[in-house]
């Protein structure tokens, strides 16, 4: 009780010391979505503020997925990424994609993959197609949107040459044999190889983030082809798990194909995986420079609505800043991001006590089996919107006028199942800033 | 059986239709009964509860933690039931002291501020994968087989024997034939469906018995609540963690044997009236077991019927070589054993006897991985400088894996993740597979044991089989780690398309 006394009279007070910052628009979240509002609102001139976690987006694969998989129950993938959006929103008009014009979901893309290539990391997409990725499962994962680096892997599915796959002693997780063995039935002409990360011998288990890191350095490469070299025999493509650099990843690819003499491609490993991580530090890096001042590490702890706008207190143990907004995008993910949190009998959104669509009881929440291809249904509870992306109530009003949500805390989406995640949660960043605009121009 | 039966000499085939401890045996509370639950309904089990618990303790302390237990009884708890305990006990010859309740409350702090009266008994705690896993090998270092995989199909009969045993090798498929002089049913639950392959009728009830694991060690000690049995009134601490259970829902179906959501919100309902920090605490799993019940109760309380065993001697359906144990409990099994050995044995003309009551249960060291906490501190003590961890919440290396797949192995087994699952921690700590499932699948992928989808079948299997145990305790902290599964396995990898 005293704690909470302290914390209003810390919100109430605005004649100490404290830090009290400004704002036109405070992005909560530093996940993917909230990367994309704070620079698709930079972009546009708007003053933000971004607070939030920035360590789960690690977790990322690093595929910009648009939409790969509907509907779930039959698991029916798509060639066509647009064709599929058509036909997930005519048969579910509840899911966020329903809500955007897909004009708006190709600038949104465009904005956010030419922003990334200007922090070094190059994107690829066929536009008008999903691909298929080799993970380190061996799995083919469809995507729209991949690391440059990812590429020639991509291709070489289609026309599977002789190849070669390595995998490093010591790096769990990633077996080249796995994926050669699990590969067989479709691409016969893989070999394997395993090689031992130069400078590293000493260590026990070898974790991407250094190898990736030593990379930036020509002596490390030169080790690597060295070794790698002998093993491509009649191969025409190598594999090498995604440890090729950080934001210099395109030239320490081109380098080491120079050296080795075959295209080669990086295999995405389980996370936290280094793709993940260069989205992360080029947001980290670049959204500052832009003029977006960051909060990174730090949560809000609450919000208050005032007369006008917001105000958000910002602290992960104790209180260290207020921030005064006129608009906030609420971009806090589900469980995981902590923007939704479940007890044994109700899921709630705890920074505004927003209305969350509850998928049944905790008995409907998942299914029997993990794996079922229906998906679980609490995957579908959130918030739900109305068409300016605003949390509504039970009437379908919005709650707050300049209250915003985006990305994987919304209902009636699944994108784990659906393979839609970035797209999901760059869209509806891209919606959500463009509706806030709307509002302010009024 | 196998071990008590190699003991004496006899040549001894174990046959299992999955793998050693895929039934009661590894889903149990891991209990070593004091007696003292029973001594007002079964005075003789509670008896026979008290003479093997100390047996135990002396043959098989390597798989016992004698943790010594409580009786606690909390306001509304029936007075006069708490009053007739002590001499209950006398009365079966076990020893309950009573203990003022600030000194009970002192000892385990979590006990709630209720507490109207305890007692101190002699519970234990015990590890019954490794129990088993050490039985077996004893068994199998004195010549005695084991065949795993195998189903019992049916049973050739003539002139009032069973000439031949048809067994499926559920792996290949193939069917096989063992010829051997006695036979005998000790299937558990499933003693009924075996004894009827044979023109048997068995009258057993089936039990269901749900059970959750803390995240830590809530007690030092056994607790119970005083009260004339009933659900979730039994804590027992399991090395770092702590087992709540349990439930009796009888069930008609074998193949329905899992945990469920409102068992679990039961359970934990139950258990915060004699432990109310359980309500805050964070459970990694929850598993159910089935206990096979003799005789035939129309009431609705199984818990009524008997947890006595028995030893049915089939000669009056016209069967001499054929006998089936069943019923009992994990603290009665080596008595079990005794009695159904000594009728093989007999039979047979044997006159060896049973060696399981004076000799100790040699450890063994396949069978030391299934411990909580054991991992780490082997791991950290010494271990070669490329043994890298697996499985990083329970710490369990490389070295550990090769070595679990070379028993496999000469268990004429496979070394999937599933059968490493049951000889080890993989799996079963914070992460429940999620990270320790994809590491050791490529390991196995490495080293060559799996081919082609064969290990990615494997993955599915191991981490389907967690998600049955997770499922029901799907909220706080155990949501947002299924979340993160669900983000690897179907998000990035798409492991269900």
């Amino acid at each position: 009780m005293t704690e909470e006394i302290e914390r209003l009279q810390f919100l109430l007070d605005t004649s100490a010391d404290k830090k009290v910052i400004t704002c036109d628009l405070a992005v909560i979240g530093a996940g993917m979505s909230g990367m994309a509002a704070s620079l698709f609102a930079a972009d546009r001139g708007v003053d933000t503020v971004q607070i939030g976690i920035a360590s789960q987006i690690i977790f990322s694969s690093g595929l910009l997925d648009l939409l790969g998989v509907h509907p779930v129950e039959t698991a029916q993938t798509w060639k066509d990424p647009w064709k599929a959006i058509d036909r997930l929103v005519s048969d579910q008009s509840d899911h966020p994609f329903a809500r955007i014009e897909k004009k708006h979901i190709r600038e949104a893309f465009a904005e956010v993959t030419a922003f990334l290539g200007d922090a070094g990391l190059t994107y690829r997409s066929d536009q008008e197609s999903n691909r298929f990725v080799i993970t380190s499962l061996g799995t083919l994962k469809p995507t729209y949107c991949a690391p440059a680096t990812m590429w020639n892997g991509i291709d070489a599915l289609q026309t599977t040459p002789p190849g070669l796959i390595v995998d490093i002693r010591g790096l769990r997780g990633f077996s080249a044999r796995q994926i050669t063995e699990t590969l067989k039935p479709v691409w016969p002409g893989l070999r394997h190889a395993t090689i031992a990360f130069p400078g590293m011998h000493k260590a026990q288990e070898l974790y991407t983030e250094p190898m990736a890191r030593s990379l930036a350095v020509a002596q490390n490469r030169q080790a690597l082809a060295g070794l790698l070299r002998p093993l491509v025999e009649d191969a025409r493509v190598l594999g090498v798990p995604a440890i090729l650099g950080m934001q210099n990843s395109r030239d320490v690819q081109t380098d080491m194909e120079a050296m080795i003499g075959i295209p080669v491609f990086e295999i995405p490993t389980m996370p936290p995986s280094i793709p993940g991580l260069r989205i992360r530090e080029a947001f980290e890096t670049k959204l500052p420079e832009k003029g977006v001042r960051v909060l990174y590490q730090q949560r809000v702890s609450r919000i208050e609505k005032t007369e006008d706008g917001f105000l958000l207190e910002v602290g992960s143990d104790k209180p260290m800043a207020t921030i005064k907004t006129k608009g906030v995008v609420l971009a806090t993910g589900r469980f995981l991001g902590k923007g939704l949190n479940a007890d044994r009998k109700v899921i709630r959104e705890p920074l505004l006590g927003l209305p969350v669509y509850q998928p049944g009881a905790r008995l409907d929440w998942h299914r029997f089996d993990f794996l079922d291809r229906r998906g679980h249904l609490i995957n579908r509870s959130g918030l739900e919107i109305d068409g300016r992306f605003r949390p509504v109530d039970a009437s379908g009003k919005p709650i707050y006028n300049n209250l915003y949500a985006t990305g994987s805390i919304l209902a009636h989406q699944d994108w784990m199942r659906q393979k839609c995640g970035s797209g999901l949660a760059i869209a509806t960043a891209y919606a959500a800033v463009k509706a806030f605009l709307e509002s302010a121009l009024v | 059986m196998a071990r008590d039966l190699a003991l004496r000499g006899i040549d001894c085939i174990l046959v299992e239709r999955y793998d050693i401890n895929a039934g009661a045996s590894g889903a149990n509370h891991g209990l070593l009964h004091s007696g003292a639950r029973y001594v007002s309904k079964d005075a003789s089990a509670a008896a026979e509860c008290r003479k093997e618990g100390a047996l135990l303790k002396k043959l098989a302390s390597d798989c016992i933690e004698d943790t010594g237990g409580l009786f606690v009884a909390i306001e509304g708890d029936d007075e006069r039931f708490v009053a007739d305990f002590p001499r209950l006990c006398a009365r079966s010859g076990i020893d309950a002291r009573s203990l003022p309740v600030e000194d009970a409350r002192e000892m385990e702090p979590l006990l709630s501020d209720k507490l109207i009266a305890a007692y101190r008994v002699p519970d234990a705690s015990v590890d019954p994968f490794k129990l088993t896993l050490e039985n077996v090998h004893q068994a199998r270092a004195l010549g005695g087989s084991l065949l795993r995989h195998s189903e019992v199909t049916g049973f050739e009969i003539d002139r009032h024997r069973i000439v031949r045993t048809r067994l499926k090798n559920l792996l290949t498929g193939e069917t096989f034939f063992i010829q051997a002089d006695q036979v005998l049913n000790a299937a558990g639950a499933w003693a009924k469906e075996i004894a009827a392959l044979a023109g048997c009728s068995l009258n057993l009830l089936y039990s269901k018995g749900t059970l959750l694991v803390t995240h830590n060690r809530l007690t030092r000690q056994v607790i119970n609540r005083l009260r004339p049995s009933s659900n979730a009134d039994i804590l027992v601490p399991g090395g770092t963690v702590s087992i709540l259970g349990t439930t009796s829902i009888r069930i008609d179906n074998l193949d329905a044997i899992y945990p469920t959501v409102e068992e679990t919100d039961f359970i934990l309902e139950e258990g915060a009236s004699m432990i109310p920090a359980l309500e805050k605490t964070r459970f990694i799993r929850a598993y159910a077991g089935v206990r096979p019940l003799l005789g035939s109760s129309t009431e609705g309380d199984d818990r009524k019927v008997s947890r006595g065993f028995a030893l049915i001697d089939h000669a009056e359906s016209g069967l001499n070589n054929f006998a089936t144990i069943t019923g009992g409990k994990l603290t009665t099994y080596r008595l079990m054993a005794e009695k159904a050995a000594d009728l093989i044995s007999q039979r047979l003309g044997v006159s060896t006897p049973c060696q399981t009551r004076t000799e100790p249960l040699p450890s063994a060291a396949g069978a030391k991985w299934t411990k909580p906490g054991l991992a780490p501190r082997m791991w950290i003590k010494e271990h070669a400088p490329d043994d890298i961890l697996l499985c990083e919440c329970e710490m369990v290396p490389k070295s550990v894996v090769d070595n679990l797949i070379s028993s496999i192995r000469q268990q004429n087994g496979t070394p999937d993740l599933k059968a490493l699952g049951v000889r080890s921690r993989i799996g079963k700590g914070a992460c429940q597979g999620t990270f320790c499932a994809l590491r050791t699948g490529a390991y196995l992928y490495d080293k060559g044991e799996v081919k082609e989808e064969e290990g990615l079948d494997g993955i599915r299997a191991f981490i389907s089989e967690r998600w049955r145990g997770i499922r029901p305790l799907l909220w706080d902290t155990p949501l947002i780690q299924a979340e993160l599964q669900e983000a690897i396995y179907c998000g990035m990898y798409g492991l269900e398309l």
